[in-house]
């Protein structure tokens, strides 16, 4: 097995992130296909520094998680927030610029 | 025919470990897409991690693959359960679409963007062999990696740690909500049921099904005189609709006739 092959499921792994952060409507389901995009690029980062013998790509991936778990906290905060105001947890519902 | 990256290959049973997990991964993702409750959605993102885990530890990235498990099956997997479980389902669960078109159109994109992706990485080259890990993890993948985070990356480890702080302060702030209106003491609610409209309910509201033909706590009680007492039933239950008729129990509509035991 050629190790690229790590980089084709990070890459359908991040394409099905973005498509469901774009149809989904419950904030917190979007929230989750973004932290499967994050997954999705630290898998890329784990294989080339396999694939280039270096832990550079490691460190990297490292950061990326502990960047993540900081989006989470404070997006899961936000989340609470608009529901307690707004009774929803749908995307669609917090559109008060637009009208 | 030059194949993607030339990387060498790698051991059978990584190959056999790859070729199970992985469309199982891609079939987890897609169905996170695809069951409509968020909490299914959860437990198939919580595989899709624990996938990736077993991945970076295949891929001699040990150190990472239990931050993997640590960080995100469980830290963070358990955080969106618990906002799942707060927030409760609401109608954003359901897969209509709001949007007229906007799946046809989304799916395209991404077979587009998953296809130049994957295209991209069919065409590309490295210019060299793969190297390995082995190398550079001859002193354990951990003591490597802390080299390499105190030394070359020793200040964004830092400027990391305090984006964690300011993170966790931003989600105190956030969850923190004051009271509009100050809550009223035990003492202020009794001055307020002797000092209040009428004393009927200064001994405390009725309980449901008192002196009704049923206890349950949908039935409103009946005062003496027959009628019922809508205060005796939660004021919730009465919003959605799940108190049941007041007619039904009105003295006039009971047989008061004592059917005898036989």
């Amino acid at each position: 097995m050629n190790a690229a092959n790590y980089l084709y499921v990070s890459a359908l792994l991040f394409t099905i992130g973005a498509v469901g952060v774009v149809v989904r409507r419950n904030a917190i389901v979007v929230f989750m296909c973004i932290e499967l995009m994050l997954n999705a690029a630290n898998l890329s980062f784990v294989t080339f520094s396999r694939i280039n013998g270096d832990l550079n790509g490691q460190v990297m991936a490292f950061f990326t998680m502990v960047v993540a778990a900081c989006e989470v906290v404070v997006g899961l905060a936000i989340i609470v927030t608009i529901y307690r105001s707004r009774r929803s947890a749908s995307v669609d519902d917090a559109s008060l610029l637009k009208r | 025919m030059q194949l993607a990256l030339q990387v060498g290959q790698t051991a059978q049973p990584e190959a056999i470990m790859f070729w199970i997990l992985a469309p199982m991964a891609v079939l987890a993702a897609l169905g996170m897409l695809l069951v409509k409750k968020a909490v299914h959605s959860a437990i198939l993102m919580a595989f899709v991690m624990i996938v990736l885990a077993i991945f970076y530890i295949a891929q001699d990235a040990v150190f990472l693959g239990i931050v993997q498990v640590v960080v995100y099956t469980g830290a963070v997997m358990m955080l969106f359960l618990f906002i799942l479980m707060l927030v409760g389902v609401d109608s954003s669960d359901s897969l209509t679409e709001t949007i007229r078109g906007l799946r046809p159109i989304a799916i395209t994109a991404a077979i587009g963007f998953g296809g130049l992706l994957v295209s991209l990485l069919g065409r590309a080259t490295i210019g060299r062999n793969a190297v390995g890990l082995s190398a550079a993890n001859a002193d354990g993948n951990v003591q490597a990696l802390a080299q390499l985070l105190f030394s070359t990356y020793v200040w964004p480890f830092e400027v990391v740690s305090a984006l964690l702080i300011t993170a966790a302060l931003g989600a105190m702030v956030l969850a923190h909500h004051h009271n509009t209106q100050e809550r009223p003491t035990q003492r202020q609610l009794s001055i307020n049921r002797f000092r209040g409209e009428s004393l009927g309910s200064a001994a405390g509201l009725p309980g449901p099904g008192v002196y009704a033909r049923h206890n349950a706590v949908d039935v409103p009680a009946l005062l003496p005189d027959g009628t019922p007492a809508p205060t005796s039933v939660n004021a919730s239950l009465d919003a959605r609709g799940d108190m049941l008729d007041y007619k039904k129990f009105d003295l006039a509509e009971i047989n008061t006739k004592v059917e005898e035991e036989k």
